[in-house]
């Protein structure tokens, strides 16, 4: 179970985030939602220390963490824009971390690769380049390297907005299958009936004064 | 022109051809990486090495190269460092050509979006990691056609190294133009550096193309 205790952000002496407290339970979905300049994206780089919180107590099954250290080691995050490399194919993308960082052998990580492309509809496409795909299959292969680090929980930024209005029930159905095979997993997003859709437990950002676009 | 003066002059204009080949060589050697260590250091967060670096690049891009040519070889040696004429010319050309290269590379690390950096972090990858396989691999698709620029100048700023008494390619013709009174040499000397520029071109098309498969 992870778990976000008293967490604070400001930027520029202006309060972002002001004491936010979630968990999120082992092979659940939870759903981060809230207006749009609310901080949600601003909870999710503090979780995963791409940005330093001013204050908050992280924990993964009652041990703390701390974001800056360990973020890599528990989470992957598919990014709003995927944020994929464009230099690397397909299946690059998925090794290239495995590989480099977990020191897996080549024949390992290809043949783990493989089996989410499978899992992820991606096999077609192992040797294409980020820029001949689709966005919605951008969307898959970014997931897909998040999972090839096997992390604990994954997270993803807005997983609707870059994506046509009508794969809106594709991704919540790929998010679903996810959550049978046991992936814990964690989604800001301000589409609230997508948020219904997937959700096990709705955790709602309200804007602090002055903070609503 | 006839073929039989075009051949007596052709071994001295190839010889004054290897030394600018050679240098051409050396530079992009020496330059191109020095160019790339600069540019991190000039986007680096640690102020005065980008205070440093900005001094470097700025005296370098803000000088002549011939009056580098000869602070480099008569200069430093009323400081101790004495050069030999090619040596002289080799460094004097790295530390110029690094400078134009660096603000180049510069440009193209400034280029790549901060999502590459905060996507390879959260995947574990290192720095060293990130820019080796993501970033540079990025960069130097971008900065292909302005460095190619740089390379071809290179090429022609290398007959500059006259001035310090090195025999290259312009200086033979020069030398034979003079000393038979014909431009023939100087036609030679000008068919020479097109065909070299010509390979250059194309080579730098050829990278290019290798870069092509992503965009």
């Amino acid at each position: 179970m992870l778990k976000v205790t008293n967490l604070k952000k400001s930027f520029n002496g202006r309060q972002i985030l002001d004491g936010i407290n979630f968990t999120v339970k082992d092979g659940e979905i939870l759903c981060i939602v809230g207006p749009s300049g609310a901080g949600k994206t601003t909870i999710l780089r503090c979780l995963t220390g791409m940005e330093q919180a001013d204050s908050g107590e992280f924990s993964l099954d009652d041990k703390p963490f701390d974001p800056a250290k360990d973020s890599q080691r528990i989470f992957g995050v598919v990014f709003q824009d995927f944020n994929l490399f464009p230099n690397l194919s397909v299946k690059e993308n998925i090794t290239l971390a495995p590989t480099l960082v977990k020191k897996i052998s080549q024949e390992t990580a290809d043949a783990q690769a493989a089996k989410l492309e499978r899992q992820l509809d991606l096999t077609q496409v192992e040797s294409q380049y980020p820029w001949q795909l689709s966005g919605g299959q951008k969307q898959r292969v970014a997931i897909a390297r998040a999972l090839a680090m096997k992390p604990q929980v994954l997270c993803y930024d807005e997983p609707t907005s870059a994506l046509d209005p009508n794969l809106r029930d594709e991704v919540a159905e790929m998010i679903l299958d996810l959550k049978k095979g046991g992936t814990t997993q964690l989604i800001i997003t301000h589409d609230m009936d997508f948020a219904k859709k997937v959700a096990d437990d709705l955790f709602t950002v309200k804007a602090l004064e002055g903070q609503e676009d | 022109m006839s073929l039989h003066y075009v051949s007596q002059i052709l071994p001295s204009l190839f010889s004054g051809c290897g030394v600018t080949l050679s240098l051409f060589f050396w530079t992009l050697i020496g330059s191109l990486p020095l160019g790339i260590l600069v540019s991190l250091g000039l986007t680096s967060k640690f102020s005065p090495l980008r205070w440093i670096l900005g001094i470097y690049v700025w005296l370098m891009r803000g000088t002549p190269l011939l009056l580098q040519l000869i602070f480099v070889f008569y200069g430093l040696p009323i400081v101790g460092i004495v050069f030999q004429r090619y040596n002289a010319a080799v460094f004097a050309f790295i530390l110029n050509y690094a400078a134009y290269f660096a603000e180049i590379f510069r440009g193209g690390f400034q280029s790549i979006d901060t999502g590459q950096y905060e996507a390879a972090r959260m995947l574990g990858l290192s720095y060293p990691q990130t820019l080796r396989k993501i970033v540079i691999p990025q960069v130097v698709k971008i900065v292909i056609p302005s460095i190619g620029n740089e390379v071809i100048n290179l090429v022609k700023d290398s007959s500059l190294v006259y001035v310090i008494g090195l025999g290259d390619l312009l200086r033979a013709g020069n030398v034979a133009t003079s000393r038979d009174v014909t431009l023939v040499p100087l036609v030679l000397v000008a068919l020479m550096y097109l065909i070299m520029i010509a390979i250059c071109t194309w080579g730098l098309q050829k990278v290019e193309k290798r870069y092509s498969y992503f965009k």
